[in-house]
């Protein structure tokens, strides 16, 4: 994966001499002192991360800690004061005003905490604006919002006015604006916090079903520590304006840098950061279907399991066959295929560990964990499930 | 020693005079151009007004009334307007109206972009706001006197005073209602790399209707209330009929022609309030 935009030092500080605080910061001052000896609140302090094409790049922070401020210099609504941000290369810092509406129109694209929607606007005319200013013939951009509507299933809501929407829909239709305009990078502040917590969590799933299947570059702030560990590829932490760390969220589970981080990721649900793939065994007593049932008897015997997943020779799952059946089958000359069983459950490997749970509870067998062609990836036991919840 | 010292004399009234004679001095033909458009805009509005059926301006003004609030609104507001035809005021609520709404139309001309001006700029609001305080609590009879040196007599100068006095609300609610716009949404606006004058027609502007439809309301009432005023200088309609019958103590004329003003304010402005409504967004 390639870098799709880098942050390079950025410091952000607003008040009447911005410029003259960054040598006062770089001597060491903190936030606290410069805003109680000059009056300028330092927003963003010496800040680097970059963004890889194709992942969720989770910014976390309470309130204050600077992450609305970042997101708003990555599309300059906020006029960085010092430091550089490369798209493609390019430093977008430096850019004049017509390279901005530029970059705007094209590249990037935000999505707003409390929607930001025109309300004197029906719904497509709202999702078509982006195309709007870029002067795209109406027929064409109609077309075009249209079909981003049903991407966040609202077809058939074009022409209702944004009031007559509920809180999640209306957020769609700023999802739908903002990808209408097909930017490489989306930039998304906070989107969901101002939604019910039922509502939040099937945006979440859906903000990652439109991912899978569109593939942006996505920036995302939070405040929420589970949603940012359950929807980041990467997750950086802010505090005061600086980045503690950035990582994976295994990463920062495993190894947080300090006490800071240690307190935020406490009350995180680890059931709902850790995914089947996380807990799974590698599938090693594994039994192919053009072995026989003695194969089978030896392997169930030698691992000291009761039962044992069938597989082709492409590794897909055909089914389960247990001990007893075997120890019949075989006085009674049977073959594999008269046994199979197909009352387990299955899993893809991105299931989240807390929907595992009523199935652990349930099932007599391991859950199996498949791809979409059905290849077996691996088997989590009932104890791992559990054991995921510590 | 109580009283305050006669030496210490600030004489800004003169300078203020001295201003208004250099002007008319050195751009004595700039202001007749003025008046010469003024006065030509006004005779089309008036010519139209008097050439307006007065039947068929009851009828309007009824399904206006109707369409916009109610049936009963709409008879109150037509059986008003035919009481001032009985009055024998039909011809004079023409002329003042013609002025009233000269004035009004060139105030928005001024007034909004001002107000579009001020809210884009710290520096200009500092600037204006005293500015439009002055013009707001200044005795409405001081306007005459520039307005009638720059201008003469007649209803030009009236239209110019008219137009002074009207122009701050719309100027203030402008500026207001563009300020007020949701700061997240004009973030939107630029994010989709807007121009300037795409964030203000498709988004500032449209917010800020309904807010500017007040303005406007206020604007017309100003200048009703200062073209009475302005026959002190020869604005011709009610306003010198209200003028006549002080002169003359001639109750019987003057309640009448007060009564008729009065009419034609309320049902201006119920008529700009629900157009105002009529714009409102839903939130």
């Amino acid at each position: 994966m390639s870098e799709k935009m880098e942050v390079k030092n950025l410091t952000k500080i607003f008040g009447r001499h911005p410029k003259s605080i960054l040598k006062k910061i770089n001597e060491g001052m903190t936030k606290d002192q410069v805003l109680n000896k000059t009056g300028h609140t330092v927003g963003l302090n010496n800040v680097s991360f970059e963004v890889k094409e194709g992942e969720i790049f989770v910014i976390m922070g309470l309130s204050g800690s600077g992450k609305s401020t970042l997101i708003r210099c990555l599309n300059l609504l906020n006029k960085p004061t010092a430091g550089q941000i490369l798209f493609e290369g390019k430093d977008i810092v430096k850019f004049n005003k017509t390279e901005l509406r530029k970059f705007r129109q094209n590249n990037i694209a935000m999505v707003f905490q409390h929607f930001g929607l025109f309300s004197h606007r029906t719904v497509i005319e709202n999702v078509a604006y982006g195309l709007e200013v870029k002067d795209i013939p109406k027929e064409k951009r109609l077309k075009i919002a249209n079909d981003t509507l049903e991407t966040v299933g609202l077809l058939g809501w074009g022409e209702k006015m944004i009031h007559e929407l509920s809180g999640g829909m209306q957020q769609r239709v700023g999802l739908a604006r903002a990808l209408a305009n097909n930017p490489d990078i989306l930039l998304m502040d906070e989107p969901f916090s101002a939604l019910d917590p039922m509502i939040r969590r099937d945006m979440q799933l859906e903000l990652l079903d439109i991912q899978a299947k569109l593939q942006k570059t996505i920036i995302f702030i939070t405040h929420d520590v589970n949603e940012a560990f359950k929807i980041g590829d990467r997750v950086a932490v802010m505090k005061d304006g600086q980045i503690k760390q950035i990582g994976t969220p295994e990463e920062i589970l495993e190894n947080p840098v300090d006490e800071y981080i240690e307190n935020f990721i406490q009350d995180i649900d680890r059931s709902k950061i850790l995914q089947a793939k996380n807990i799974m065994f590698t599938p090693s007593p594994l039994l192919f279907s053009k072995d026989g049932l003695n194969v089978a008897m030896k392997e169930m015997k030698s691992h000291g399991i009761s039962s044992i997943f069938v597989v082709d020779k492409e590794r897909r799952l055909k089914g389960i066959i247990t001990i007893d059946d075997t120890i019949k089958a075989i006085k009674e000359k049977k073959s594999v295929e008269d046994i199979l069983k197909q009352d387990y459950f299955m899993t893809d490997p991105e299931m989240y560990v807390q929907e595992l749970i009523p199935k652990a509870v349930e099932t007599k067998y391991p859950i199996a964990v498949v791809d979409d062609t059905k290849k077996l990836l691996g088997i989590i036991v009932r104890a791992s499930v559990l054991a995921g919840l510590v | 020693m109580n009283s305050f010292p006669n030496t210490l004399r600030i004489e800004i009234g003169k300078y203020v005079e001295n201003f208004v004679k250099y002007l008319i001095r050195n751009y004595g033909s700039f202001f007749d151009a003025i008046k010469e458009s003024i006065l030509w805009f006004l005779m089309k509005v008036e010519f139209f007004l008097q050439w307006l059926p007065w039947w068929f301006v009851i009828a309007v003004v009824f399904i206006i009334g109707w369409r916009m609030k109610k049936l009963s609104s709409g008879i109150v507001y037509g059986v008003m307007l035919f009481l001032i035809g009985t009055f024998g005021l039909w011809q004079m609520m023409m002329s003042t109206l013609a002025v009233v709404l000269t004035s009004v139309i060139i105030s928005l001309i001024i007034g909004i972009p001002m107000g579009i001006w001020m809210a884009y700029s710290e520096k200009i609001e500092m600037i204006m706001r005293p500015i439009l305080d002055g013009m707001q609590t200044m005795p409405t009879f001081v306007y005459l006197i520039p307005a009638s040196m720059l201008f003469g007599l007649g209803k030009v100068p009236g239209v110019f005073a008219t137009t002074i006095y009207a122009v701050a609300p719309i100027i203030r609610l402008t500026n207001l209602a563009i300020r007020n716009v949701s700061k997240e949404m004009v973030e939107a606006a630029h994010s989709f790399g807007s121009s300037p004058m795409q964030v203000l027609i498709k988004v500032e502007l449209p917010q800020a209707l309904p807010t500017i439809m007040t303005g406007v309301n206020q604007t017309t009432m100003m200048a009703m209330s200062m073209v009475v005023v302005a026959s002190m200088i020869g604005a011709r309609g009610l306003g010198e009929q209200v003028l006549l019958s002080i002169n003359r103590l001639d109750i019987a004329k003057g309640t009448e022609a007060g009564l008729a003003i009065v009419v034609i304010a309320i049902i201006i402005d119920r008529m700009t309030q629900s157009l105002a409504d009529k714009f409102k967004i839903l939130e």
